[in-house]
């Protein structure tokens, strides 16, 4: 009985989780009192129009910016106490671009902690996105869907628990953006140092590239939860 | 040891990103020797003992400070590029190693400005040091790094400001004046060879100023990178 409670408690502890969280750019509320939890392991594709408050709320699971009313917890710790465990993919690469993309990941690999057990090298991250390691060209040549590329390699070598994604298959054809998800579902399965689970969380306008990988769809509409769909598991 | 490597990977990537775009040191090259050359046509070199030598300390270190804060307003705009700097205030790595190793950075790009500077000035002004000249390697490193330390930690301070062009110098040049009556004080004693200027006075509050805030500017990184 007592193992049966530890197991669902496990599946059921959420990665994240904003409790009344909102958030005031000035008069404008971005967030308006968002309750939400994130249950570890699963992967939630966020939906929603154009100043819907998606990447806002990638933000501040993030830590990148603080909720202006309500609180927010990450793998069961404030954002700011979870950094190098959770990994976010913005918009922009996030990486230089008079670097080559080799050059990148190695810099960004040299600033995890001590106790980072990144799960590949950053020539491994390179090539699970598809790039050559030993592309000489700096990140400023490539083209918009190599940088985006080099991005998610980054935020992969960090062997994130917690994946923020923000609009990963911008700027990606069809069959790399395919290849993507096929790498996301593969992310899942990775071993996690003591034992936990991976969980990610996607913003999207183009759905249908993610439905294989949603456990549960999120409609967000004016800074608010609209609806929530879980995936029903298969027969 | 950890934290040294991570401050030696910021400085690394410092310097590599400016040896291909070299857009820091030719900017602060031109405009300090622009302003030797304006100043040393100002003055006549020759007529001496005049005024020439007991400004040129002051004259030097005016082109340093200007030079250095046209570049040091530039310090952080390869991290805004892209938002590199989000991935920053997420890394695992202390945000003082990151300020530490962009100091760095800075503090050799200006040496190596001076280090062209400097004997263009001396032929310009016609200069030879009446003083103790090996006293100039303590005053130029340490007058270099009070520069370049609070113009890094200011020119963070002002990324998220509209005008923080303008910024930059409002806020440095009042904190920096007690540095920088100490290195042209310093300078100018070695350069006159004026017993009454004592350098190693002047060196020791210099050392002292840089002691102080390379503390203060370290511990206060961390909320300068994570404001919002």
């Amino acid at each position: 009985m007592t193992q049966t409670t530890a197991v669902q408690s496990a599946v059921l502890t959420p990665a994240a989780e904003l409790v009344s969280a909102s958030r005031l750019f000035g008069s404008f509320a971005a967030l308006r009192n968002v309750t939400a939890s994130f249950p570890a392991g699963s992967c939630t594709v966020i939906l929603g129009e154009n100043g819907a408050g998606k990447s806002t709320l990638l933000r501040m699971l993030a830590g990148l910016i603080t909720p202006t009313r309500g609180t927010v917890q990450v793998l069961g710790q404030t954002p700011q106490q979870s950094r190098g465990r959770v990994a976010y993919m913005s918009h922009a690469p996030m990486v230089y671009e008079e670097l080559t993309a080799m050059e990148n990941l190695l810099y960004f690999q040299s600033l995890q902690g001590p106790g980072c057990a990144c799960h590949g090298s950053p020539e491994m991250a390179l090539r699970a996105v598809g790039l050559d390691p030993h592309l000489t060209r700096t990140v400023g040549q490539y083209s918009q869907g190599m940088r985006q590329r080099v991005s998610l390699a980054r935020v992969l070598q960090t062997d994130p628990e917690l994946l923020l994604l923000d609009e990963p298959f911008s700027n990606l054809d069809v069959s790399s953006a395919a290849q993507m998800v096929e790498l996301l579902a593969d992310f899942r399965t990775w071993p996690v140092a003591g034992g936990g689970q991976r969980t990610i969380l996607l913003t999207t306008h183009q759905h249908h590239l993610a439905e294989s990988l949603a456990d549960r769809t999120l409609t967000m509409q004016h800074g608010s939860i609209a609806s929530v769909t879980t995936r029903e598991p298969a027969a | 040891m950890i934290y040294l490597r991570q401050v030696l990977a910021h400085l690394r990537k410092d310097l590599r990103l400016e040896w291909r775009s070299r857009d820091s040191i030719n900017g602060m090259l031109f405009f300090s020797l622009l302003v030797v050359v304006v100043y040393s046509l100002a003055f006549d070199p020759t007529g001496y003992p005049t005024t020439t030598r007991q400004i040129s300390g002051g004259v030097l270190w005016v082109s340093i400070l200007f030079a250095s804060v046209s570049a040091l307003n530039q310090a952080w705009t390869r991290e805004q590029r892209n938002q590199v700097l989000d991935a920053h205030r997420m890394a695992a790595a202390p945000a003082s190693a990151l300020f530490l190793g962009k100091a760095l950075a800075n503090f050799l790009f200006v040496t190596a400005v001076e280090l062209v500077l400097a004997p263009i000035f001396v032929v310009f002004f016609n200069l030879h040091p009446l003083g103790q000249t090996s006293l100039l390697l303590l005053i130029l490193p340490l007058g270099t790094w009070a520069l370049v330390l609070n113009g890094t930690f200011f020119a963070a301070l002002g990324l998220r400001a509209r005008n923080r062009e303008l910024l930059l110098p409002l806020i440095l040049f009042p904190i920096a004046i007690p540095s920088l009556l100490a290195m042209i004080q310093a300078t100018t004693a070695v350069l006159t060879g004026d017993d009454m200027l004592n350098p190693l006075l002047w060196i020791q509050m210099l050392a002292g100023y840089d002691i102080i805030f390379t503390i203060i500017c370290l511990l206060l990184f961390d909320t300068v990178l994570h404001a919002e």
